[in-house]
């Protein structure tokens, strides 16, 4: 219930900062003109398709380069949503109104975290509703885009958790983004170690890339691997945050 | 506004320091360190219902730590604190619901409306939604917020600030109040607003009060505590504190003085001190008795006395006396 009515302080707070509105506007500019290109593409190769047995259909030439380029913007936009959770409200000294409220250190956490899901949640759908316009024209595979669409909330709620946790671990909101986006990222390019030669490395480190759990995600296959993956890498990061929070209260600063 | 503070005290009675039944908080052996500095250093004390509770000490003595560790920001190393009977780590929930909080600096979004950061404080402490519209407007009538309510926070002046946080801190009717350096860096109007305000509180609610400002104690506290370098040197009422501050000094002045030495023969004399030609400071150990003598062997030895006079020590000359003398105790320690 408390969490509730921080997540609503917090999406509140969101959209009263242009921030929020600014980063809607440009992941959606730019994605549109990554989507519109896309199209055009596909309308290029119609013709040579139409001869081909199993030609790849509308949905894997338009919408999986699109939520996979949707993954890279949003990995460069979370950190900047995230960096402010903790961290500004340590600076400003408000975060002593939930300390000294009737709240749990969990309450505060999964607020905020849930707070800013619902602003992504609501960015996803702007996305989605690019391909879902498709439905106009054509006929795209409504599973694959379900499972994409899936993949991405749990790629950007993974991207959140860790963005939580790191803002939790200092008072300047610059420094938690920059760290941010340095562990998004080196989970990211994480399987590219050792993937040329194959062994047990790659295997463990291939595990680990927050990417390869992704892709199989876009083509439409759905394994609970991937999705428990991502709900590890989301439970790990909140009950982090949320004792790094009882930590500040456990050692002062 | 003075006699209505009095009489307030006559009906609260003089609460006896050490009494135990309905304390409403209750802090035993409370200790603090920062790695390997003892911010706080085994506190304990307690306060009844309706009591306002003047926190004094130097800077950095301790009041804020110790101010936080009631409110449950900070963990304490050591000892308990009890609210309501709740230990506030034990049952933290149903402790803090008794407790309202305005920090050094007071915990304000200043992206919202005075409306909008009241309505939130009321949600996160458990009011519900249909009753949250009444708590907001209760607590901006008490604190003089009514003409702000639609404006932002950033954009209000210090001392209306002050005051949201305050109505941040009274709004879910909490039994205790914890106020940390309430009228820092106002302007003396803000300041006496606030204390109005305070003492309009302490009608429902027990107030502690952290200060370094002296005469707000003496206006609108009941009791008094002094911390100096973390640990607890006083814990009186006002009445306990206004007897020390009656010393037993005497100001006396004769046309014809007498010798130095022939003063301090008198019963009851410690020492004589010489101000100025005629003039003297008498330090007496036993009260009246040496005001009896003097007057008599002035009678009788023609000294011609002018001047009797009790002097009162200052609040201020008590507070640096007793943080003083421990001041002056400290480094012998710190060396052994």
């Amino acid at each position: 219930m408390m969490t509730l009515v921080i997540a609503g302080k917090e999406l509140r707070s969101l959209f009263l900062s242009p921030l929020a509105w600014v980063i809607l506007a440009v992941v959606q500019l730019i994605l549109a003109y990554l989507f519109l290109s896309q199209i055009d593409f596909f309308l290029q190769i119609q013709p040579r398709l139409a001869g081909l047995e199993e030609a790849p259909g509308i949905t894997e030439i338009i919408v999986a380069p699109l939520f996979g380029n949707a993954a890279v913007v949003l990995l460069l936009v979370v950190p900047m949503l995230t960096m402010r959770l903790v961290s500004d409200e340590r600076r400003n000294r408000t975060l002593s109104l939930m300390f000294s409220a009737p709240l749990s250190m969990t309450e505060i956490i999964l607020g905020k975290f849930l707070g800013l899901m619902a602003f992504l949640l609501l960015m996803l759908v702007l996305i989605a509703a690019m391909p879902l316009a498709l439905l106009a024209g054509g006929s795209p595979d409504l599973g694959v885009l379900a499972s994409s669409f899936l993949g991405l909330l749990l790629l950007v709620g993974s991207f959140a958790a860790i963005g939580l946790y790191m803002s939790t671990l200092t008072s300047q909101p610059a420094i938690a983004a920059v760290s941010t986006f340095g562990v998004l990222l080196l989970l990211w390019i994480l399987d590219w170690a050792g993937s040329g030669r194959g062994g047990e490395a790659s295997t463990v480190f291939g595990y680990l890339s927050i990417l390869r759990h992704y892709e199989p995600l876009l083509k439409g296959v759905f394994n609970s691997t991937d999705f428990v993956y991502y709900l590890l890498l989301m439970v790990t990061f909140l009950v982090l945050s949320v004792r790094r929070l009882d930590a500040e209260r456990l050692l002062g600063r | 506004m003075l006699p209505t503070l009095r009489d307030r005290r006559a009906r609260a009675g003089a609460p006896v320091p050490g009494m135990s039944e309905g304390a409403l908080v209750k802090v035993e052996q409370l200790s603090r360190d920062y790695g390997s500095l003892r911010a706080v250093d085994k506190i304990s004390f307690e306060m009844a219902r309706g009591e306002v509770l003047g926190f004094l000490g130097p800077n950095g003595a301790g009041k804020s730590t110790t101010m936080q560790m009631i409110s449950g920001n900070l963990a304490p190393s050591a000892g308990r604190i009890l609210i309501h009977g709740l230990d506030i780590l034990d049952r933290p929930r149903a402790a803090k619901a008794h407790l309202g909080y305005l920090p050094e600096q007071p915990p304000l979004y200043r992206e919202l409306t005075v409306d909008e950061y009241l309505a939130f404080c009321a949600r996160l402490n458990c009011i519900p939604r249909n009753r949250c519209r009444d708590a907001v407007e209760t607590a901006k009538a008490r604190c003089g917020l009514e003409a702000v309510g639609r404006r932002l926070i950033g954009n209000l002046s210090k001392g209306f600030q002050q005051r949201v946080g305050i109505a941040q801190a009274i709004i879910h009717t909490p039994a205790v109040i914890i106020l940390d350096e309430p009228t820092v860096g106002l302007d003396p109007i803000q300041i006496r607003e606030i204390r109005a305000l305070i003492h309009d509180l302490s009608r429902e609610h027990s107030v502690i009060l952290s200060t370094h400002i002296l005469p707000e104690v003496q206006a609108i506290c009941d009791r008094v505590i002094i911390i100096n370098q973390g640990e607890l040197v006083l814990n009186d009422t006002i009445a306990g504190l206004q007897r020390r501050m009656e010393g037993n000094n005497l100001r006396v002045a004769f046309r014809q003085p007498p010798g130095e030495a022939e003063l301090a023969r008198l019963p009851g004399v410690v020492e004589v001190e010489s101000l100025e030609p005629g003039r003297f400071r008498i330090h007496c150990g036993g009260g009246g008795d040496s005001t009896d003598a003097i007057v008599s062997a002035s009678v009788a030895n023609g000294w011609q006395l002018c001047e009797l006079m009790p002097e009162r020590l200052s609040l201020e000359q008590v507070f640096i006396q007793i943080t003083q003398t421990e001041a002056h105790a400290d480094p012998g320690e710190a060396a052994a």
